[in-house]
């Protein structure tokens, strides 16, 4: 796999999770450290992008010995410099433990969670400085590039990623070649490529993670995406939100452009390239391609009809060609490698790996790559390490607002593009949400409608009403005042939004509906017919509050805390809830120190 | 902007200008502006709006339809700090809810509102791409990871 940069080094994660975990302190502590022993000619020290396990930043990895120390605070430093880098001990305690067999592990090779992955999109994420070029050119960086410029002709470039079989990693799995032959075979003068980092989807953070660990490779994919259609000019469309992505990103196209891996002559050619950033400003429907172009050309971002595709009309109505950044992160490894190195891997008709977010009530959040075709046992289970809090699986979430919940039976499906629609979800952009015995899946329903709703641009008809009245009804039955034939009414309704809407965003705005009814029709019923929520969440529906005997401590920690007095006991007594006075604010449940408050 | 005087005036829009000029002053510039405005005033008040749309040679109701299409652009003044709450898949299955409940309480304002005293604006969005920590917040360009309500209070008085 990757060699070490550097014969000595330390890794120090920063992403935005670690940067939140505190990496910076980390990292700031390191750097003292070193300079304090005389170390830091000896040892680099590198800050690098994410390294995927965000469950356990900030993370810190010796190299070349590949040791995987985490959730490090600076306290901890002085002890990894003096005893792991000067002495060659390792700092056994905060080593990575395995949850299960409880056992110390110190290569991070060796760890559930990076054993079963295979790496091609995420292959530097965390390895290197995504800030230096060099880094990334040791690691055969703008190689991909350089052989598309001087080997290859562009209907090779283009030929060569057809054979790979890769398929758009933004959502619909279009199949990438073929879209670059549209805008190849296009006519024009000018011609755009765009690389859609707009990462909508709640429960998503690949793209966000590739551009700010990997930023290069993102500039490489699009710059042989340019070659291929005969473009000289691309955008980067990133969401706002993503205020780090886009500062190493701009820093990343700068040195690119001193290089001359980007600008006037590329690689000595005859090809030039122009690349520039727009930022997003905050609308979920500007993921959507037309949109998306609307919002650069200034616009309110709204869908337009297609046909014309970008490919014939796109930015300002030229030719252009739209991926997402995993996608065009792919494609520099297919160039370099030859396609027959991507399709070796994967299913039949879904090629090469896929990045996952894998988050929820799941043990071990984070990043993860695995080649198409594993299954969701083996990700959920094998790389997650379960489910959080000893806690019963019930369902996962896959594709965001277009995609669908899947129960346990399905857990042994290969993931592609095709089983998963088969099975009622999508891939979406690969966002996996874990859902344990405590969710609802009618609140988990109303959740994504609730966000299409207030997403919709409101262009369409279908979507901008239909939506409100999915939502609707969906609340009432959260609330329990569900009637009979609203179960029928949602499906009605989620077909004729299905087929009748303008975008993408209307037409898959359903399926977290329709996929709960399919697999979870149960829990609508016991809203609907008993007033229950099994899942213990919808709040009108939960019983009365009560203290379990056994366990009240008798603190009067709830008593000092309730608003309206509705609690009775003497210290060191067990305390009991008047229900008729009660007015379920929840206060004593957050004081109590066992526990002891529960619903039935 | 309640000044009247032409000095004034010229004082107050000598920014926009600015921002102006670095554009070639076309359609296509029009959410940079604005964006870069609003980071100038912290807002996007109507004088201002009327400025751009003249200098980039568009209708006011052209500017005004994008500004509130995009939920990143505000017309009404804001906080000295914007806490932004994670009501994401990620962090509403991980309890996103309670922690926006506690802000309210805390702060004693609605979602997308602003405290009297102008110190916070609070908001609920729909991913910050942090979804590893679930629950998580983000106060101006600040992540906070892996919250449980306790932690509102503290956070608060960080940026207070
Ligand atoms: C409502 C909506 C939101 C979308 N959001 C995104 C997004 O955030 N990122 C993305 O890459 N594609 C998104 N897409 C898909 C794009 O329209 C487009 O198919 C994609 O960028 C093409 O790139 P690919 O072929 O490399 O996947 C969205 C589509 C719809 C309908
Ligand atoms: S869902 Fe909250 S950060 Fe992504």
């Amino acid at each position: 796999m990757k060699e070490t940069i550097h014969s000595s080094q330390i890794l120090v994660c920063g992403g935005t999770g670690c940067i939140s975990s505190g990496c910076e302190e980390v990292k700031n502590a390191l750097e003292d450290e070193l300079n304090k022993n005389n170390l830091s000619e000896e040892i680099k020290l590198v800050q690098t992008g994410c390294h995927g396990f965000c469950e356990k930043g900030p993370i810190v990895i010796t190299y070349p010995d590949g040791v995987f120390y985490c959730e490090i605070k600076p306290e901890d430093i002085e002890e990894i410099v003096t005893e792991h880098i000067k002495e060659n001990n390792i700092v056994e305690r905060l080593l990575y433990q395995d949850p299960i067999s409880k056992e110390k592990i110190a290569n991070y090779k060796e760890i559930d969670f990076y054993k079963k992955q295979q790496q091609i999109a995420l292959i530097n994420c965390g390895y290197i400085d995504p800030l230096e070029i060099d880094d990334y050119k040791k690691q055969d960086g703008y190689l991909g590039l350089k052989k598309a410029l001087t080997e290859l002709e562009p209907e090779e470039v283009v030929q060569e990623v057809k054979e790979s079989g890769l398929r758009g990693r933004g959502g619909g799995g279009f199949p990438t070649g073929l879209k670059w032959q549209f805008a190849r075979d296009a006519q024009g003068d000018k011609k755009y490529v765009i690389c859609n980092a707009d990462e909508g989807d709640p429960g998503a953070f690949m793209d966000r993670s590739l551009l700010e660990s990997d930023p290069h490779r993102i500039i490489e994919g699009m710059v042989i995406n340019a070659y291929a259609i005969g473009a000289d000019e691309g955008y980067v469309y990133v969401r706002a939100e993503y205020p780090l992505a886009i500062e190493r990103l701009q820093r990343a196209i700068e040195q690119a452009n001193e290089e001359g891996v980007l600008g006037e002559n590329i690689f000595g050619s005859n090809f030039s390239f122009e690349l520039h950033i727009k930022a997003g400003a905050g609308a979920f429907v500007c993921g959507e391609e037309t949109a998306l172009m609307a919002s650069i050309e200034g616009e309110r971002g709204m869908p337009r009809p297609r046909p014309p595709f970008p490919a014939q009309k796109g930015l300002w109505g030229k030719p252009s060609n739209i991926n997402n950044v995993e996608t065009l992160a792919n494609v520099p490894y297919i160039i370099l490698e030859g396609a027959e190195a991507f399709n070796s891997i994967g299913t039949e008709n879904s090629k090469g790996t896929k990045v996952f977010a894998l988050t929820g009530k799941i043990n071990n959040t984070g990043l993860v790559e695995v080649p198409m075709g594993i299954s969701m046992q083996e990700i959920i289970y094998d790389i997650g390490g379960g489910i959080s809090d000893g806690k019963e699986f019930k369902a996962v979430q896959i594709g965001g607002p277009s995609g669908g919940c899947l129960p346990e039976d399905k857990l042994e499906l290969p993931i592609d593009y095709d089983s998963l629609i088969e099975a009622g979800a999508m891939m979406g952009s690969g966002g996996l949400v874990v859902m344990d015995e405590d969710t609802c899946m009618v609140d988990v329903a109303s959740f994504f409608l609730d966000f299409t709703q207030s997403e919709s641009c409101g262009k369409c008809t279908p979507c901008r009403e239909g939506t409100r009245l999915m939502l609707k009804i969906l609340n009432r039955i959260t609330a329990g005042e569900g009637q009979a034939g609203d179960i029928e009414r949602l499906e009605r309704l989620s077909y004729n939004i299905k087929d009748t809407s303008l975008c993408g965003l209307g037409q898959t705005a359903p399926n977290p509906v329709l996929s709960t009814l399919k697999y979870f029709r149960d829990e609508y019923e016991a809203h609907i017919q008993q007033r229950k929520c099994p899942g213990g969440v919808c709040p009108e529906l939960l019983g009365d509050f009560k203290i379990d005997a056994e366990a009240c401590v008798g603190c009067t920690s709830c008593k000092d805390a309730c608003p309206v007095e509705a609690i009775a006991g003497a210290k060191k007594e067990a305390h009991r809830i008047r229900s008729e006075v009660c007015i379920a604010c929840e206060n004593c449940v957050d004081e109590c120190p066992v526990d002891a408050i529960f619903r039935e | 902007m309640n000044c009247t005087c032409e000095e004034n005036r010229e004082k107050y829009f000598a920014p926009l200008k600015e921002i102006l000029k670095q554009y070639e002053g076309t359609q296509k510039d029009l959410i940079p502006v604005l964006q870069n405005s609003q980071e100038e005033y912290g807002y996007l008040p109507a004088e201002v709006l009327a400025e751009i749309a003249a200098g980039l040679n568009l209708p006011f109701s052209r500017v005004y339809g994008v500004v509130t299409f995009y939920s990143q652009f505000h017309l009404e003044p804001r906080g000295e700090n914007i806490i932004r709450i994670c009501m994401g898949t990620a962090c509403h299955v991980r309890g996103g809810t309670k922690i926006l409940e506690k802000f309210k309480k805390e702060l004693d304002i609605e979602a997308n509102e602003t405290t009297e005293d102008l110190k916070f604006t609070m908001e609920s969005v729909a991913c910050i791409g942090a979804c590893g920590l679930a629950p998580v917040i983000m106060v101006n360009d600040n992540t906070h990871g892996r919250l449980v309500p306790d932690d509102v209070p503290e956070i608060i008085t960080q940026y207070a």
